[in-house]
């Protein structure tokens, strides 16, 4: 069951673990909005050391504000970054 | 230097041309045919089987992709499945994404989007072939996703300054796949004219395809 909706407000994890992480460096400790639910998906943190990637976990789509991920982002305002991201990774924004 | 035939006897040493493999293998190269050495004798995997998948691999390309994207300039409701489920409508064409998941994002006369993979090299290869080496190349992969614009222009693409530029970080299972705009000047096209407009650039939303 997805912890989380479509337009939901998340903040993503400002961790820094050892391993196999596809939640970019660049991206930790930002706000975002789910843009949508991708589906449910091996954990690459555990397939990465030939593990089974369970338990499963939700993958969404989070859309970033460009000039609140960079600091001085210089281009367009309106601009921004989708990225994938697993569950575990994110955390609800009141 | 005088012309070089092949008339004359062989008296003389010509300068090797270098072979792919001359240079030695990095840390990874080695890795990687280590990996599928032990895999083959383990029995996980046959050799028959990796070079089958080396060959499908090698055998894609962004010809691929520009037949999608004519279609869904062509057919309206091709595209409204193609933006809904992607996997499905390329397979319509006979384009198989067994193990990743399409996205196809739409550039609108608001919206350009542009692919990229900071993580690694994620790429649509099914939909258009192996990689370019900028796509790979860390200049593009740290820089497209925080100064697109300047990017772009370096490409030769001047986007109006309101266009919303939507980068897509492919980090995990979803790949994606541009769907340009169809330019103007090209409504008396037939489908297949319009494949040879949609280039592999255009479909990583690097450039914008031109009217021949």
């Amino acid at each position: 069951m997805a912890r989380f909706a479509s337009g939901d407000k998340v903040l993503v994890r400002k961790a820094y673990p050892p391993g196999h992480v596809r939640t970019p460096w660049y991206i930790r400790g930002k706000s975002g909005v789910i843009e949508r639910i991708c589906g449910e998906f091996g954990n690459p943190e555990e397939l990465a050391y030939g593990r089974d990637g369970t338990p499963k976990q939700t993958l969404y789509r989070v859309r970033f504000a460009q000039n609140e991920v960079w600091d001085g982002y210089a281009e367009n305002p309106k601009d921004t970054v989708d990225i994938e991201i697993y569950e575990h990774w994110l955390e609800p924004v009141a | 230097m005088s012309q070089h035939t092949h008339d004359h006897g062989h008296d003389h040493r010509h300068p090797p041309q270098p072979d792919i493999d001359s240079e030695p293998m990095g840390y990874y190269q080695i890795m990687g045919a280590a990996l599928g050495e032990l895999l083959i004798e383990k029995g996980v995997i046959t050799a028959d089987e990796l070079r089958a998948t080396i060959e499908l691999i090698d055998s894609k390309s962004p010809e691929g992709g520009a037949k999608v994207v004519a279609r869904a300039w062509t057919d309206r409701e091709y595209k409204k499945r193609l933006l809904e489920n992607g996997n499905a409508t390329v397979d319509e064409l006979g384009i198989e994404m067994p193990d990743t998941h399409l996205v196809v994002v739409e550039n609108t006369d608001t919206v350009h989007n542009v692919i990229v993979c900071t993580l690694c090299s994620c790429y649509p290869r099914m939909l258009l072939g192996l990689p370019p080496d900028w796509y790979k190349a860390h200049a593009y992969r740290s820089r497209v996703v925080h100064e697109p614009r300047a990017v772009l222009g370096e490409f030769g693409t001047e986007l109006p300054d309101d266009t919303e530029i939507r980068v897509h970080d492919s980090t995990a299972d979803m790949r994606y796949l541009v769907l340009p705009r169809r330019p103007d000047g090209t409504e008396d096209m037939s489908e297949k004219e319009l494949v040879e407009l949609v280039t592999r650039d255009c479909m990583i939303g690097v450039t914008l395809p031109k009217a021949l």
